[in-house]
């Protein structure tokens, strides 16, 4: 029997994963965007299996509506990235640094 | 017209004058600003002897009512209104007499001036700041309330302010005025904590209600430091008199009044001897029924006032300024008054004010007309042999200074020996004391108003009166002189008899029977003026007064050369006295420089160091400090943020579990 | 140990195992087919709850587009691999202490003690005609039908902003544009001109008579 720990500990794993990629990643702004599309995708697991379990479709209709935004916020990164990159010949995240203080 | 619109034009009508000649003077020209002024003035008199005549021959009940009330705040109104008694009324037609004498002599006394150009409205200026201390002055004595009393006392000691500086191109006198302004906040300083007392204790500002709440605190202390018990009632009017001796000059807040002189001549006639400087006898006359309750307090007046009456005529004797010898004797004759109050004499007191009143303008006129003769030029020295040129003012100062010294007849001596026989039966403590130093008192203030005038009318011409033109002045001056002459002779007859027996003011003040020494006099000394006047030649104040005459006359006429060698004999006791005493030196060593320490103190150890580097320089650095430490995490590098982001939500949750 | 028990296990190693790949590897092209592994894997592990419309959706939405439109732009943008040197491993320590505490702190939370079988035990199967589809199509469409919509709008203005983002008008002296509004509007007048002109006779050229000269 796979208890529902086992989904919420998977997708807490996979949330360790993609938080770590975030910060120790430096190199690539493009690795970071996918990390952000795992986390999303661990958050959708919890979702979905405590839909599993407490019986509750809410919680899948949720994840839809979380892989819409995700979509749409993939997109415009993407075109957020591109722009970095057209002005700045590189998507090296230790570039883009002109928020410091 | 009913009362109430009549105090109301009384009160105002100088008002408006000062009004139209001070904001339109230009507009109306100099001579349409002497007419309104004047007029106002003229009316205003006119009517205050109406009221006069009400409220003393008609037998008027006594008039107390609030015309507008401005505020209340927590049970204590804030009103202006009348009480109109025979107290207030006398002072009222004095003051608007006095008043219109000096708006008429101005005319002529301030036609041409060495300090501003004929264009300039110095003129009108002058008339407005006149008019508006009648109007002041007025208020002041019509008031029936503290908060009036006080509007009144600060207005008076304004005007006084602006035209002690009239002559504001003069350096002395911006001195003068500045002196007189501050020593004067020190006195209001008191005069203030004083109210603040009767507001605290009585809760109420109206002099009525005043009065008949002070029997239930007659036992009532009052701590300032802790572990010391003070009859509230004694502290009150010990503090209100401070405020008295500011405005009326007793030492040691005497310093201004001699320096006031460096206004015009007009101004020292009304405000400076006539009226202002008696604001602070009329304020305890009218506060009487407080001050009765407190022997503490009026032992304190009369040692301070005979204090004052003394030393300050010792230094009439050796002023060389025309116009200081007139104004010492002025302080010498208000520490006769203050001294009076103190053996609750205070219908004397006012009677004293009175007659004073008079006889000072009329002094300070005929000196004012001395001065426009000899071409705005004060020193006595200069002067000499004046009688035959300028025989109008010769005549005048001739009966200013005989009413001055109490000469018999005149008005002075009877307001003067009446004090003098009142303190005689007193027996409030310091009473001998302070008896003694009135009556050589009545000795030093003959000699040096007898001096003055022998140098002045007598004597060698000296080289300036030789070579110069000295004609009598214009009409404009000398009419005022002669009207001032009357009162000044005549004003003691008819008023003695009430004075003393107590009739005069039975309705304005309160005197407990064991203090009143005048019913004592009326009883045992007075037998009719005339009786009066004849007993007074064998007494002693009237032989002292002659025997100063007689000095002066010997010293200065008979033989001149004999000053110069007394002088040279005790040089140190002249010195002593051409210096004041010393006051100024101690009030410059001992406060100004105190001062400029201690703002020098605030300057750098407060001011600098403590807030603009301790608090403001440290403040900002601080700031600055910390920004830049904080600056050193704002890397710009997403993984930074996201590292912080994390490590919180690691923090967080750890602080959830536990 | 259930047949679906393996599967699960499995998915869920190889999910893990992509997703550390993903974040470690250098090469960006790799990173996203490593990823686009792990989605597959985690559509597996959705379905196995259960969630088949879903984990359908995952798979052709994310492996279909999203993740394509990531390769599309990895490789547009002609990254220098070799000129990203890594230098991760300084910080390597501390995110992986971070991260370990975190998920030590997570398993108290949401561990078998729990959510265990015991605390909450699997639902019945569902029978094989049951469709998820329908399941989560009815209150979609009804009760959710207005965040249905809203969520419509969103994505038009992803894509008006990935659009307008990346737009970029070159002068028109490098490219040239058409610009249909001028193009219909434009009248005969603005194309070519009628010149009326007068018709040009040639005068008659007169011929020297050589000979009459000749002559005289």
């Amino acid at each position: 029997m796979i208890a529902l720990s086992d989904y919420l500990l998977f997708g807490s794993i996979l949330f360790m994963i993609s938080m770590a990629g975030i910060f120790l990643n430096r190199k690539n702004v493009i690795i970071l965007l996918m990390s952000i599309e795992l986390l999303l995708l661990a958050v959708n697991t919890n979702l979905i299996a405590f839909s599993y379990y407490l019986n509750d479709v809410t919680g899948q209709i949720f994840v839809f509506f979380i892989l819409t935004v995700a979509a749409a916020e993939a997109a415009i990164g993407l075109a957020i990235i591109v722009l970095v990159f057209r002005n700045r010949k590189s998507i090296n995240v230790d570039d883009l640094d002109s928020l410091k203080g | 017209m009913d009362l109430h619109t009549l105090l109301l034009a009384i009160l105002l009508l100088p008002l408006f004058g000062s009004i139209a000649a001070g904001l339109f003077g230009r507009q109306l020209g100099r001579k349409w600003s002497h007419r309104v002024a004047t007029f106002g003035v003229g009316i205003a008199t006119i009517l205050s002897a109406y009221n006069f005549w009400l409220f003393n021959f008609a037998g008027h009940e006594v008039y107390n009512a609030s015309v507008y009330t401005w505020l209340v705040s927590d049970g204590i109104k804030f009103e202006i209104g009348f009480l109109i008694d025979s107290l207030s009324s006398t002072m009222m037609l004095v003051v608007t007499f006095v008043s219109t004498m000096v708006h008429i002599y101005t005319i002529g006394y301030m036609d041409h001036d060495e300090d501003y150009g004929h264009d300039d409205p110095y003129y009108q200026r002058f008339f407005s700041y006149i008019s508006l201390f009648t109007f002041s002055m007025l208020s002041l004595v019509m008031a029936n309330n503290f908060l009036q009393l006080f509007f009144g006392w600060e207005a008076v000691g304004l005007v006084s302010y602006l035209l002690i500086g009239f002559y504001m191109k003069r350096e002395s006198a911006i001195q003068a005025n500045l002196k007189a302004f501050l020593v004067n906040r020190v006195g209001d300083f008191g005069f203030l904590l004083g109210i603040a007392i009767v507001v605290m204790y009585f809760n109420t500002l109206d002099y009525a209600e005043f009065f008949a709440g002070l029997d239930a605190h007659k036992d009532t202390t009052i701590s300032f430091f802790p572990g010391t018990e003070w009859s509230m009632i004694t502290a009150m009017c010990l503090l209100l008199f401070v405020g008295a001796m500011g405005k009326s000059a007793q030492m040691p807040l005497h310093v201004w009044l001699p320096e006031s002189m460096e206004g015009p001549t007009p101004i020292s006639a009304l405000i400076h001897a006539a009226t202002m400087v008696t604001a602070g006898i009329f304020m305890v006359a009218r506060l009487s029924p407080a001050y009765e309750m407190s022997e503490a307090a009026l032992s304190t007046i009369m040692i301070i006032g005979a204090t004052t009456a003394f030393m300050m005529g010792m230094l009439g004797i050796v002023q060389e300024d025309i116009k200081r010898v007139v104004a010492y004797s002025t302080l010498s004759q208000l520490g006769y008054m203050t001294a009076a109050l103190g053996a609750s004499a205070y219908a004397v007191s006012m009677f004293h004010v009175f007659t004073h009143a008079f006889f000072k303008a009329l002094l300070f006129l005929a000196a004012g007309s001395v001065i426009v003769a000899m071409h705005h030029h004060q020193d006595i020295r200069k002067m000499g042999g004046l009688y035959k040129y300028m025989p109008i003012t010769y005549g005048s100062m001739l009966i200013g200074s005989l009413a001055l010294i109490g000469f018999p007849g005149f008005s002075g001596f009877f307001s003067k020996d009446s004090i003098l026989l009142g303190l005689e039966r007193s027996d409030v403590f310091g009473s001998g004391y302070a008896l003694s130093l009135l009556l050589i008192g009545v000795f030093v203030s003959a000699f040096y108003s007898f001096r003055m005038f022998f140098i002045v009318f007598h004597g060698k011409e000296s080289e300036y009166v030789k070579t110069h033109e000295i004609k009598e002045s214009p009409w404009v001056i000398t009419l005022p002189l002669v009207l001032l002459v009357i009162p000044s002779v005549l004003l003691g007859l008819p008023l003695v008899e009430g004075i003393l027996s107590g009739s005069y003011f039975a309705d304005a003040i309160t005197i407990h029977p064991e203090n009143d020494v005048l019913m004592k006099v009326y009883t045992e000394y007075y037998h009719g003026v005339w009786a009066m006047i004849t007993h007074s030649f064998v007494s002693l104040p009237v032989i002292l007064a002659l025997s100063g005459v007689f000095l002066a006359w010997f010293l200065y006429i008979a033989k001149p050369e004999l000053p110069a060698k007394i002088k040279n004999l005790c040089p140190r006791g002249n010195w002593v006295l051409k210096n004041s005493y010393g006051f100024d030196r101690f009030n410059e060593i001992v406060f100004t420089a105190g001062t400029k320490k201690l703002g020098t103190f605030f300057t750098n150890v407060i001011d600098i160091k403590t807030i603009d580097i301790g608090m403001v320089k440290n403040t900002f650095m601080a700031v600055a400090n910390s920004a830049g430490a904080m600056r050193l995490a704002q890397t710009g590098y997403l993984y930074h943020y996201a590292f912080v982001m994390i490590f919180s939500l690691l923090a967080m949750l750890a602080w959830v579990m536990w | 140990m259930t047949f679906l028990e393996v599967i699960f296990y499995l998915l869920a190693s190889i999910a893990i195992i992509s997703g550390l790949m993903m974040i470690s590897i250098k090469n960006p092209v790799q990173a996203a087919l490593w990823l686009v592994l792990g989605f597959i894997a985690t559509a597996g592990i959705w379905i196995t709850a259960q969630a088949e419309f879903l984990g359908l959706v995952l798979i052709l939405v994310y492996v279909g587009a999203l993740m394509v439109l990531f390769l599309f732009v990895v490789m547009m943008l002609d990254v220098n691999i070799t000129q990203i040197k890594e230098r991760f491993t300084a910080y390597l320590p501390l995110g992986i202490l971070t991260s370990i505490a975190i998920f030590a702190i997570m398993y108290m939370v949401i561990g078998p003690d729990r959510y265990g079988v015991d605390q909450m035990p699997v639902p019945k199967s569902m029978p094989a005609d049951f469709s998820n589809t329908k399941l989560l199509a009815i209150p979609l469409y009804t009760e959710h039908a207005y965040a249905f919509v809203l969520a419509a709008v969103l994505l038009l203005v992803g894509i008006v902003a990935a659009i307008t983002l990346t737009l970029r008008r070159r002068a028109p002296s490098v490219v040239l544009y058409q610009d249909i509004d001028k193009q219909v509007k434009v009248q005969r007048n603005d194309r070519f001109k009628i010149i009326k002109m007068d018709a040009v006779v040639e005068e008659d050229v007169k011929p020297i008579d050589e000979d009459e000269e000749g002559k005289k």
